[in-house]
């Protein structure tokens, strides 16, 4: 996996990057300032697509020379036909979003992959604290107090797991990695992921 | 528009520029409008801006609206009081920066700035045409940019952008001739009027009728319809703000005067500032010109065009890449109707660029200095190259 010419990106948005068939056709749901997607647009020529709901956050993907739609991505992935994309991803989002399935579902309809990434609330820091302390966990991957954060849909690595078999999707790959403070480097977790991984990376498809 | 022309400060201009005429269409050879008849001859003023480079590579087309004219940016001469429409926009290091394009803007056909339309001389008669001046539509505007742009030796099109209807005029071109464009921007635009819109054009358009002085836009020989003229810039200006802008320039200030006259002179600012818009607007402005072109407007229906009658379809033929950009407070061409435009792109499979400016400004915002709008559209005309 060569992942040496991007140690600027996020750990695991370097994870995903690698993943990615160059020439292929990607949609970034809530893809930020676009980072992934201008990696992607120029180390493996992907046709890119990004949706956001920031408008500064927007104008510095356009900036980019990336081409952006800013609005709610449960609502932007309803336009498009099926299988549009090759890839659909959803980096450290799907916590934050209120109907999960409801977007799963139409992120498989739409791209005949998906990469999702989310924080493990399995994680031993996370149990720990709130065995000790009592409170509501706060961690580098999880920063908020539990009245400002945008993590409402908190799941662990197994809860991925079992949702894929409930929902009837095919995990296609799986990383489950332990990242530094800053989540610029990183390392893969194949012990006890759920108890040691910080963040869970899938690739799923519809089941054949 | 012309209230927010002002120098920019920053000292940058597009410098010295000069209004030229193209004239096409001589009889028997009259262009053939959506209506079935002919007009011919018709000429076409035009300003161009910037160096046409030898690949031919580097042109962007800007599109007025409904009152603007040919004068985007720069000065006529040195004694000009103000620049053009755009200047804030478009000059060298601007948003659309004339040291790296070469930027053509023309009046439309129908309008009173140098084109042909109701104020010019019909030859068959050897007096103005008045409302003997047939109806015009957004794609015969197009039409006749179109022969300009052929003139000047342009196969392609880098970008192109307008505002309201110069969008209106920007989308049609990229269903009219797709293979020309190959970027566009369609700024505070929409596929076709709400109801909404058409109303408020009509209030205007029977304040301009309603004038004894329009005598069925047979006025040029004596006195002119200003009032009606005036009072239907006035509903104009009301819908290019928003409550909010209004809130905050106006309120409920006196202009002059520390308390009520109890008289009909006009006592708030807000009414001080629409009798002055109204009354400048006339010494510019034709009204019959202002009654051809919102009609245009009114009927332009991008949707309707098309033999399915969905947006969808209507986008079926275009090519361009697109970035489509809105402003919150703009309730004349509200946000709703950028996305629908968008959502249509979308399904066509065409790459659509989508944001949504936050600004207080009403549907005005998109003709203020706004540094988020030159930081867009310098972005992605930039990228457009890559595309050419």
């Amino acid at each position: 996996m060569n992942i040496s010419d991007n140690q600027n990106m996020r750990y695991d948005l370097q994870i995903i990057a690698a993943w990615i068939r160059p020439g292929s056709k990607v949609i970034g749901l809530g893809c930020g300032e676009g980072e992934l997607l201008h990696y992607l647009k120029h180390h493996k020529q992907v046709r890119e697509t990004g949706v956001e709901l920031l408008e500064s956050r927007v104008a510095a993907c356009i900036n980019k020379g990336l081409t952006v739609i800013q609005g709610d991505i449960n609502e932007e992935v309803t336009d498009y036909a099926n299988d549009t994309f090759d890839y659909v991803v959803l980096s450290q989002t799907l916590q934050q979003v209120y109907d999960p399935l409801t977007l799963v579902r139409s992120m498989l309809r739409i791209g005949k992959k998906v990469v999702v990434s989310f924080p493990n609330f399995g994680h031993w820091h996370i149990r720990l604290q709130l065995l000790a302390t009592g409170h509501a966990p706060i961690t580098p991957q999880l920063p908020y107090e539990w009245y400002e954060t945008p993590n409402i849909r908190i799941l662990s690595i197994k809860d991925f797991r079992s949702f894929a078999r409930k929902v009837g999707f095919t995990i296609l790959k799986e990383a489950t990695i332990n990242t530094d403070r800053e989540d610029k480097g990183g390392s893969y977790v194949t012990l006890m992921p759920n108890l040691r991984a910080t963040y869970g990376i899938y690739m799923i498809s519809r089941k054949n | 528009m012309s209230e927010y022309i002002r120098h920019d400060p920053s000292g940058r201009s597009a410098g010295r520029v000069e209004k030229k005429y193209f004239t096409f269409a001589e009889p028997p050879n009259e262009m053939v409008l959506d209506s079935g008849r002919r007009l011919g001859p018709i000429t076409i003023a035009y300003e161009t801006l910037g160096t046409l480079n030898a690949e031919r590579n580097n042109v962007v087309l800007v599109l007025h609206a409904l009152t603007g004219d040919s004068h985007v940016a720069g000065y006529y001469s040195e004694t000009d009081d103000k620049p053009g429409w755009w200047d804030n926009m478009v000059g060298p290091g601007k948003g659309i920066d004339t040291d790296k394009y070469f930027v053509v803007c023309s009046n439309v056909l129908g309008g009173c700035m140098g084109s042909t339309g109701p104020a010019s001389i019909d030859p068959a008669t050897g007096r103005r045409y008045g409302l003997n001046f047939p109806m015009v539509t957004i794609s015969d505007m197009v039409r006749a940019q179109k022969a300009l742009i052929d003139h000047l030796g342009i196969e392609r099109i880098l970008s192109m952008t307008g505002g309201s209807m110069g969008g209106m005029q920007v989308l049609q071109w990229c269903i009219q001739y797709p293979e020309m464009v190959v970027s566009a921007i369609p700024l505070a635009t929409t596929m076709r009027h709400s109801a909404l819109a058409i109303a408020f054009n009509e209030v205007a358009r029977q304040a301009i009728i309603a004038d004894p002085n329009w005598n069925n836009g047979n006025y040029y020989y004596g006195s002119k319809p200003d009032l009606g003229l005036s009072v239907a810039r006035m509903i104009g200006h009301i819908t290019y703000l928003s409550d909010e802008a209004m809130r905050h320039k106006f309120g409920r200030r006196l202009q002059d005067r520390n308390d009520f006259s109890f008289n009909f002179e006009g006592d708030f600012q807000v009414e001080s500032y629409l009798h002055y818009q109204g009354a400048k607007f006339v010494d510019r402005f034709d009204a019959n010109s202002f009654l051809y072109i919102t009609k245009a407007a009114d009927y332009f229906d991008l949707i309707r065009q098309n033999e399915k009658n969905s947006a969808v379809d209507a986008f079926s033929k275009a090519a361009a890449r697109f970035m489509v950009i809105s402003f919150t407070s703009d309730w004349l061409y509200p946000t709703y109707q950028s996305r629908d435009m968008v959502k249509a792109m979308k399904k066509n499979g065409l790459d659509v660029s989508f944001c949504e400016i936050e600004a207080e400004w009403g549907h005005d915002a998109f003709l203020l200095p706004n540094e988020r709008l030159d930081t867009l559209i310098r972005g992605f005309i930039e990228s457009a190259d890559e595309h050419f």
